[in-house]
């Protein structure tokens, strides 16, 4: 290992400019002779636009021009598209409704865009939002998960009875109600996975920039994926050829994909500029990020686990609901179905499941990706009954993860799931965890606890994800719309220096240092000659950008590809220029040499070659020193581990405290372990916030009550102890770093470790299953409520 | 926000006069609930009269039988200020727990008091505390001052100048936060006076209010097993998704009982 390469704690490059003020986000690029959009939303869930009238506002002070659903008619835009499209149990296409980027007649959530204005200033845009008369009859609405396709439930659409998207399977479910009568236990939970909100640190923005004298559009915006958004702004929007398109991604404030899907605002500001001849901004205020951004989760789930005697697990039926609001967001209906029931076996060897998913809408913000994506809700349904297993059996709840553990020695292993896992050592992950955080020595320090009056309780999650995603032919064949590889071009300049543009955006995750140390790895270059780019459609290669933990495993395979590339011409150039055979040429930090010998080139040598090829065999070989490659995995990755939470209540108020907390992980090869112990911690902060504090709540009307931090908690820094995170890593092994991802893993593991943590406490009491968040007063009714029924 | 008139007051006679003559004028203090009521527009005054700048409303003065406090010092102030640690260590405690540093800087104890949010921190020691309100025109007693949600009472046009708090033997505040924005689900100030004992309580109702029953069992015995059985009538509390009325005078008991076990 070099200083800089590969397994090295580099510190990342881009916190200079990060932590000292000089990001360039999309907010900051302000353009000459820029208009201002304010986008006036429904006030209501549910209801019909009768009329707008909008003469008012066209002429208040600074307006240049009021737009409506019927402005959207009138140019025949496209709706946003869904990437994804789900077949349901009897081989019937998903209900697909429309998604227009301004409605015309009807708003279908609190948030929706009704009208957009265009002035001068910010000031003067939202002042004349308010003279825009929307003449509302407000009908009806489903906001309820559980409720939403019940009978009496108001219809969200008129084409989707009951509110269903779709009524999804897999398994046999036969088969699973075989293994259930020869179970001898039977363990049950009926689980609500709550709705987040995703609150990346920037809101989302959008600049739309049009040259009428090349015809060419340019959008600046927030997005996870910049060609994606072009890709499907360009052909399914605005109906524009892509090359008549650039999509930028400056600096982006954090994500946790929220950021992937297509908006509505991009394509807003993207068609007005060219409709005002002005460049149109757009900033979301804090309010509206809470309305408009993707929420997450929001599943409700009963799930039974059939034991034998032994406390093997003989077959697993899990069915959920899953909410998707009131419009198919991009990736929506695969996050409930192949990022959920697909994970469902867990790290277990459960032979036989059956996953029900019912997709309903509700009158609710669309709900897409979100950090883990469906792999959470998975991971919950799991490690939650998997402990119930433990409780109905009387065997310690690590003790049956270990009976039912996938064996170190059983990789390549098929799930009954579809997917096939390439490697894992649950057993190590567990035992190391276990032994970090004493769960051996945990009843002293529960009755230590009593002594102070506070309940305290341990948990496991014994995890499993899947990421890198994905093979592009798997996903195409259960409906996804596009391919999941990833692209990169390596740009080896005259004097040696590098460039590495990738298709994987950067908005937290360190890309521009652990790529640059894979390069500095890989080709001999110092960390200071390499620059990584990425963000810009008009500067890097056609690429699916970043979510679901994918942008080493699948971004980096593919510079990996694009060195091998470069190494190999370079070997070429080195032969001729050594007068030695190719097949003698060695490369090795930065140097190519003749085996066996003292002759060497140095990379920026061969490069100077290449580009000044004056001893050059032009003749076999083409000029410069610039590769391209294109990578699609041939299996998702699987990371996995162990996390241990535990927890104090106070009886009295019914607060958790999160007092330790152990993440063993198996993330394969790392990069850079400071970065994986930093997007740990993160993860686990969102995690702890899914189990303890955040949930959106939307009132019986329909209203979004946690519309802002007034209402809606977030984690603090106070919330968190010291978190214990290490690794054991197994590698990969059908991608050439050996990498799985760890982007995800905090938040995926954690919410079951401190949920089971929290059961645990609670169990003496005889309190069965409290839902997240475990709030106070939550967490005190269950207290209360057990101290009642005792009474 | 929208537009409004800005004027910058360099003396009580100066905002006066300058709130007479507008149309619908607000005095703005620290800003600290004003400003995001105007950002988010649900305020629309016609001017806006900054008082921050007028010296005489600022500053502690304490002597052995009270703290007077200028009603535009900020939160800091009053949580760093030896004098008020030392006269009455729970309300420079509290002031102290008061937001983040940036709202300590800004806001201002007048602000605080004058508006009356229920989940204002300050209410609970002005009314646990037994002190006396002073404006422009008049003392008020605490007890007096406290009408309802957002509603003092203070008049139209009248500005609080300082608030002067008796010396108590003993006193403690507990707040329970408000998962979300921190403010006070539930808080309790108790204090121990040589004639009884005062218990006030912010958070829960529409504005702070005295529990009575507490009182007395306090001045009987000041013990936290003394509150021992006494809860408040949920009927008139508020409730919302952070906790029902029930929960909350559920906690009062508990905060109550903290707040006497903390008490120094």
């Amino acid at each position: 290992m070099s200083a800089t390469g590969i397994g090295a704690p580099v510190r990342r490059i881009e916190d200079y400019r990060f932590l000292t003020g000089r990001g360039t986000y999309t907010d900051d690029l302000n353009q000459p002779n820029q208009a201002h959009a304010y986008i006036l939303r429904s006030p209501h869930p549910h209801a019909r636009i009768k009329g707008i009238k909008t003469a008012k506002a066209a002429k208040a002070k600074g307006v240049i021009a009021v737009l409506t659903g019927a402005d959207v008619v009138k140019d025949d835009l496209g709706g946003l598209p869904c990437g994804w499209q789900v077949t349901d149990r009897h081989g019937k296409p998903m209900v697909e409704p429309p998604h227009p980027i301004l409605v015309s007649d009807i708003a279908r959530h609190v948030g929706d865009q009704v009208a957009v204005v265009i002035a001068e200033t910010h000031q003067q845009a939202r002042d004349a939002a308010e003279l825009i008369e929307v003449d509302y009859q407000v009908l009806p609405s489903a906001t309820s998960t559980a409720a939403a396709a019940k009978k009496g439930a108001a219809l969200v659409w008129d084409q989707a009875p009951n509110n269903l998207c779709y009524d999804w399977i897999l398994g046999d479910e036969q088969a699973a109600n075989a293994a259930f009568a020869k179970a001898k236990h039977v363990a049950k939970v009926d689980i609500v996975n709550n709705r987040l909100i995703p609150n990346a640190m920037e809101p989302r923005a959008a600049v739309g920039v049009y040259d009428a004298a090349k015809d060419h559009y340019t959008l600046h915006t927030t997005s996870q994926n910049p060609h994606v958004i072009r890709l499907l702004m360009a052909a399914y929007v605005l109906k524009l050829p892509e090359h008549k398109v650039r999509v930028n991604a400056p600096d982006v404030g954090g994500a946790f994909g929220s950021k992937i899907f297509h908006y509505a605002e991009e394509a807003i500001v993207t068609w007005a500029a060219k409709k005002v001849r002005r460049p149109v901004r757009w900033t979301a205020e804090r309010s509206e990020s809470f309305m408009s951004d993707a929420h997450g989760r929001d599943h409700v789930t009963h799930a039974e686990l059939a034991i034998d005697a032994n406390g093997k697990f003989l077959a697993m039926k899990v069915y959920t609901i899953a909410n998707m609001g009131a419009y198919l967001s991009t990736f929506a209906p695969c996050v409930p179905t192949y990022l959920y029931a697909l994970l469902l076996a867990g790290t277990y060897t459960t032979p036989t499941i059956f996953c029900e998913v019912k997709a309903v809408f509700t009158n609710t913000v669309p709900v897409d990706a979100y950090r883990g994506a469906g792999r959470p809700e998975a991971t919950y349904v799991v490690e939650r009954i998997v402990d119930e297993a433990a409780k109905v059996t009387g065997i310690d709840a690590a003790e049956i993860r270990r009976r039912n553990f996938i064996p170190r020695d059983a990789f390549p292993y098929q799930t009954p799931v579809v997917v096939q896992y390439d490697s894992g050592d649950y057993q190590s992950t567990l035992d190391m965890a276990l032994k970090q955080s004493d769960y051996a020595g945990f009843e002293k320090r529960r009755a230590e606890s009593a002594k102070k009056g506070k309940l305290r309780g341990i948990g496991l999650s014994t995890y499993i994800e899947a990421c890198g995603i994905a093979p592009s032919a798997v996903v195409g064949s259960v409906g996804a719309r596009a391919g999941l590889y990833e692209s990169a071009l390596i740009r080896v300049h005259p004097t040696g220096s590098v460039t590495v543009l990738t298709g994987s955006h950067s908005h937290g995750q360190g890309h521009e240092t652990t790529f640059a140390q894979l390069v500095s790895e890989r080709m001999g270059v110092e960390l200071k000659n390499i620059e990584v780019v990425h963000g810009d459609t008009d500067k890097i290669p056609f690429g699916m950008g970043t979510y679901g933990s994918r942008s080493l495993a699948v971004g980096g395979s593919a510079m990996v590809k694009a060195m091998d590339k470069i190494i190999a011409k370079g070997k070429k150039i080195a032969a001729h220029l050594l007068e030695a055979a190719e097949a003698d040429i060695e490369f090795k930090d930065g140097t190519f040499s003749v085996a066996g010998t003292d002759k060497k080139k140095a990379l920026a040598e061969i490069a100077g070659a290449a580009y000044v090829p004056h001893n050059y065999p032009i003749n076999e070989l083409e000029p410069g020193l610039e590769e391209q490659a294109f990578y699609d995995p041939s299996n998702f990755t699987f990371p996995g581990g162990c996390h241990v939470a535990e927890i104090e209540i106070d009886r009295d108020t019914g607060v958790v405290q999160l007092v330790n907390f152990v993440a063993v992980d198996d993330v394969g090869r790392v990069i850079n372990p400071m970065i994986v112990e930093g997007q740990v911690h993160g993860g686990v902060a969102q995690g702890l916030g899914q189990a303890l504090l955040e949930g959106c709540v939307y009132d019986a009307d329909g209203q979004l009550i946690t519309g802002s931090y007034m209402d809606y908690t977030m984690p603090r820094a106070d919330h968190l102890p010291t978190l214990k995170v290490s690794t054991h890593n197994t590698l990969c092994t059908h991608n050439p770093l050996g990498v799985k991802g760890v982007g995800e893993v905090g938040a995926i593991g954690s919410p079951a470790a401190i949920m089971n943590a929290v059961h645990n406490a609670l169990a003496p009491l005889g309190v069965r299953e409290i839902q997240m968040p475990a709030t106070p007063e939550r967490v005190w009714r269950a207290i209360h409520g057990a101290r009642r029924a005792a009474e | 926000m929208y537009a409004f008139n800005y004027h910058r007051a360099k003396t009580v006679a100066d905002a006066l006069k300058l709130y007479k003559k507008a149309d619908d004028p607000k005095f703005l203090a620290g800003g600290h609930t004003l400003i995001p009521t105007l950002k988010q527009r649900l305020a629309r005054p016609s001017d806006l009269i900054d008082i921050s700048g007028i010296a005489t409303l600022k500053g502690v003065k304490v002597s052995k039988t009270a703290v007077t406090i200028g009603a535009l010092t900020p939160h800091v102030e009053v949580a760093t200020s030896s004098a008020v640690k030392k006269a009455i260590p729970a309300l420079a405690g509290l002031a102290e727990e008061i937001g983040d540093p940036q709202v300590r800087h800004r806001g201002t104890m007048g602000g605080s008091v004058a508006n009356s949010d229920p989940a204002a921190d300050y209410p609970a020691a002005v009314l646990g505390l037994g002190a006396t309100i002073e404006t422009n025109a008049r003392k008020i007693e605490a007890d007096k001052f406290f009408k309802g949600v957002f509603e003092t009472a203070l008049k139209d046009g009248e500005i609080l100048t300082k608030i002067s708090f008796p010396v108590p033997e003993k006193a403690g505040y507990m707040r329970f936060d408000q998962p979300a924005s921190r403010f006070a689900l539930v808080g309790v100030f108790v204090a121990k006076f040589k004639g009884g004992v005062r218990v006030a309580v912010t958070g829960a109702g529409p504005c702070a209010f005295r529990v009575p029953a507490m009182e007395k069992a306090l001045s009987a015995k000041f013990a936290p097993e003394a509150l021992e059985g006494i809860t408040v009538p949920a009927d008139d509390l508020n409730s919302d998704i952070h906790g029902s009325a029930e929960y909350r005078a559920h906690l009062i008991t508990v905060m109550a009982k903290r707040a006497v076990a903390a008490a120094k």
